[in-house]
């Protein structure tokens, strides 16, 4: 205890014996902001995190994507008009989406408002399909329950359907939040966040829409 | 009428389900409510609750956030460390007929909690905990990114602990062992609620590990002080970061393969049962991908803890900083390609086994590099034998034992030989416990002055260590003669009385473990009591080499008054050699983050959701769930998320310091 008493007054005295003739800066007194820019940050690594998520449905799907135990096969399954349908309302949502964030740089509340309004109910529709098409093939004895090939079938596609539900509440509830404080730093921020939620909920659904059903068909 | 009532109200919740006639679990739950109402009442008597309301429970200070976890990992070793000597005591006695007194619907859920609570909530919270305290310290940074998030993520894994603690008075605990593969955790094998105690513990306590990570990645990705590039950073937040980034790219697989598990024993879907197609074997990939990475994410910060043990405590700069850290980066990538040497025994065929066995064999050649640059860092060095240093020569000859066993494992041929044995169990309490555990150690010794402002009383921590250290030995070396012998894992009872003897050893270095558990236990006690001759006003106690030394111990609140500028990877060093000296003047108001009660009310309604989904009822769940909803979104509409310390209280507090400093010399 007394020799690490003694190497502490050591180490100060290191004070005394500057090398230059001017020290060095050891420190500034300016604050530094860091917050806005973690955030951008943040969300990215949280969006990765999400899509692992999807990485390990895809890989199920992909292993499990055969296992029909004698049931039926995604040829029989899948209408590809209805999921066409259900893609461009998706693939709308993000490019009116876009048209939001142009009307938020430029910072026209109203307009801005107006185009999430627009990306809301596209998104609606989108989910409203996707229920009526769960509820068809379920009413058809093809429920995730029937064979390994659907459990992975729903899972994956009702994950992204969940995400694109809690993508609405969230537009939502950031359409209050501007109402209520316009477009401040925060709010912007925020809208921002939600923007890359929702496209990379669109890639992800181009995954979808490719690897399960287009790919479903041919086989 | 009357059931159909109760199982709406309660749903498979009945008075049945509290293990009443189990004597073993009623002891313990009556000694745990005796302890809970005594702490209870203590905390009312001296009027406790508001202080650890507003100071503790809603804070967002990264350093008060890091202590907390440090007190649950603590307490959760104590559980974790009652099934091991339940589990060594029934072994050592089950020969010759006798049953040992665990039946095995008991012990099977001991060896499982066991594995569960050590790894969960005991390895990740001293490891984030400490990562937590350290890192915004080390980068000279004032919180972390987040500092609302951190509260939440450590309230989340409190929830996970919560529901493993319920269990065990509550139902029963899975009986599936710590990773629950199915067919066996599926629904036709255990109906019962201990798998799904098992999936909520850890999805409401992986939420929070998956957040924390994020957070910290962003932390020392973007609020490092200025000078300090990516090669300048302290090696414990290169291994920190590395962690991070290993947290936020496996979690969410073991997120992910845990939902899947729920559907099939939810929804009643066909991904991991043996019929509609569903494949088990996918389950097992899927969660050693998640767990070999694991693995690495609790050693990594533990290499880095050694890296500024031993640097400090030889006091020379850290042999080859370089080649640390491309060593620490090389382990975070081979990480992800050797998760199949779980389960050579597949049947994936020789060249897969080969790819698998040789990347696991590399992943050995970085680390081996870290040994060596330890012990050049040694070489020549005023080597001080402080606790910090004595947990870290313990460490690498115990960790270079289990490494090697560890390659020998990585044979698949070796591995068809040995897999499921003893000899397995033997490898990873080796590398843990020499590697993790010991770490850990080094690290809270190293790291307790600077938290508290008093050193650790060195008498009873020696106690501890050499109780730990030939604890483990007895302990575990037997398992390895047991493991070679054929014997396998999580046996009950035992025909061949030969075996007897190995046992009763290790059984001894258990309870050699557990007197070094009670001398920590003293030794913070002791240590507590006798603060003031323990004291540090200095805040650099052991002649320290990075930043985070350069403040006072405990830090400030805000940390540093100023924000430090780096020139050398030894900031605080450098700092030193070069003339430094304290600013005593023109301080400025600080911009802080505000405490909130939103992150321990988010946690405390997930807890109850993953409660109500554990006994289906599924009223209390909707009404969680919603809860939840409410409350987040709710704390989105509070804009008002931080606050300035004063001036005056920024001088006071640093003119505080400069009095104690002046008083020492």
């Amino acid at each position: 205890m007394t020799t690490t008493v003694e190497a502490m007054h050591g180490s100060h005295a290191g004070h005394d014996t500057p090398r230059g003739a001017t020290p060095p800066v050891f420190y500034v007194r300016d604050e530094h902001a860091h917050e806005a820019a973690s955030t951008a940050l943040g969300f990215w690594i949280y969006l990765m995190s999400d899509c692992l998520i999807f990485a390990v449905l895809f890989a199920t799907y992909g292993v499990l994507g055969t296992s029909y135990a004698a049931g039926p096969t995604p040829k029989e399954l899948f209408d590809l008009k209805l999921v066409a349908l259900n893609t461009s309302m998706l693939l709308f949502s993000s490019i009116t989406y876009g048209f939001a964030m142009l009307a938020m740089e430029k910072g026209r509340t109203a307009q801005t408002q107006g185009w999430l309004v627009i990306t809301l109910l596209f998104g609606l529709a989108f989910l409203g399909i996707e229920l009526f098409e769960f509820a068809h093939l379920i009413h058809e004895g093809a429920g995730p329950w029937r064979s390994a090939f659907l459990s992975a079938f729903f899972t994956l596609v009702g994950t992204h359907g969940l995400h694109v539900t809690f993508g609405s509440v969230w537009l939502v509830t950031l359409m209050v939040q501007v109402a209520r404080r316009g477009l401040i730093p925060a709010n912007r921020r925020r809208l921002m966040c939600l923007s890359m939620f929702w496209h990379f909920l669109d890639v992800i659904w181009i995954g979808v829409f490719t690897f399960v059903y287009l790919m479903g068909a041919l086989r | 009428m009357l059931e159909t009532l109760t199982t709406f109200l309660f749903g498979r919740l009945s008075l049945e389900s509290f293990p009443y006639h189990e004597p073993i679990v009623v002891a313990t739950f009556f000694a745990v409510l005796l302890g809970g109402i005594a702490l209870v009442a203590a905390l009312s008597y001296f009027k406790l609750w508001g202080y650890l309301w507003t100071e503790w429970f809603t804070t967002v200070d990264h350093k008060r956030i890091g202590i907390m976890y440090m007190i649950l990992g603590l307490i959760m070793l104590l559980r974790g460390f009652a099934d091991a000597i339940m589990m060594r005591a029934q072994q050592a006695i089950a020969f010759n007929g006798s049953e040992g007194y665990l039946n095995s619907h008991h012990f099977d859920q001991v060896f499982t909690a066991h594995g569960v609570i050590m790894i969960f909530f005991v390895a990740m919270p001293f490891v984030t905990g400490l990562m937590n305290y350290v890192v915004p310290l080390q980068i000279g940074a004032r919180d972390v990114s987040f500092p609302f998030l951190n509260n939440f993520s450590f309230w989340m894994t409190v929830g996970g602990a919560v529901l493993i603690m319920a269990s065990l008075f509550i139902g029963e605990f899975a009986r599936t062992g710590w990773l629950a593969y199915p067919p066996l955790s599926g629904l036709e094998a255990s109906p019962d609620v201990g798998v799904d105690y098992y999936i909520w513990a850890l999805q409401v306590a992986g939420v929070g590990t998956t957040l924390s990570g994020i957070n910290l990645i962003c932390t020392i990705v973007k609020m490092r002080a200025p000078g300090m590039t990516m090669m300048k950073m302290p090696v414990f937040t290169w291994t920190s970061l590395c962690t991070n980034v290993l947290i936020v790219a496996s979690f969410p697989i073991l997120t992910a393969v845990l939902v899947l598990l729920s559907l099939d024993r939810y929804v009643g879907t066909h991904f991991f049962t043996n019929d509609m197609g569903g494949n088990p074997m996918m389950y097992v990939n899927l969660i050693w991908i998640w767990g070999h990475p694991e693995v690495y994410i609790l050693i990594l910060p533990c290499f880095g803890i050694f890296s500024e043990v031993t640097s400090t405590f030889t006091g020379k700069k850290l042999f080859g900083y370089t080649s640390m850290v491309y060593a620490t980066v090389v382990i975070t990538i081979l990480s992800y390609l050797v998760w199949l040497h779980h389960f050579f025994t597949m049947g994936s065929g020789a060249s897969v086994n080969s790819f698998f066995g040789i990347t696991t064999m590399i992943i050995s050649i970085p680390t081996g590099a870290k040994i060596f640059n330890w012990l050049f860092t040694m070489y020549r060095g005023r080597i001080r034998f402080e606790l910090p240093m004595m947990w870290t020569i313990a460490f690498m000859l115990t960790f270079v034992l289990g490494g090697m066993t560890g390659v020998l494992l990585a044979v698949p041929p070796a591995d068809f030989v040995l897999h499921n044995s003893l000899f397995l169990i033997a490898h990873f309490h080796n590398v843990i416990i020499g590697g993790v555990l010991f770490g850990l150690f080094a690290g809270i010794y190293y790291w307790w002055p600077k938290a508290f402002g008093f050193r650790l009383d060195p008498f009873w921590g020696k106690m501890s260590f050499w109780f730990w250290v030939i604890g483990f030995y007895f302990a575990f070396m037997p398992l390895y003669v047991l493991g070679l012998m054929g014997v396998t894992r999580r046996l009950r009872v035992f025909e061949d009385p030969s075996l007897q003897i190995w046992f009763q050893i290790a059984a001894f270095g258990a309870v050699l473990i557990a007197l070094g558990i009670g001398s920590f236990l003293i030794q913070i006690a002791v240590s507590i009591l006798k603060r003031r001759q323990l004291v540090d006003v200095s805040g650099d106690p052991w002649e320290g080499r990075t930043l985070e030394w350069a403040t006072s111990s405990p830090p400030p609140g805000y940390n540093f008054a100023f924000t430090p500028v780096i020139h050398d990877n030894d900031a605080w060093w450098d700092m030193k050699k070069r003339g430094y000296a304290r600013p005593l003047e023109g301080f400025r108001p600080i911009h802080m983050p505000s405490n909130t009660g939103a992150g321990i009310i988010l946690a405390g309604i997930s807890t109850t959701l993953g409660f109500a989904l554990i006994w289906h009822i599924w009223w209390l769940a909707a009404v969680s769930f919603i809860g939840l909803l409410v409350v987040a979104i709710g704390h989105t509409f509070n804009y008002n998320r931080d606050f300035h310390i004063p001036v005056d209280e920024v001088v006071r507090t640093e003119n505080e310091r400069t009095r104690l400093l002046s008083g020492q010399v």
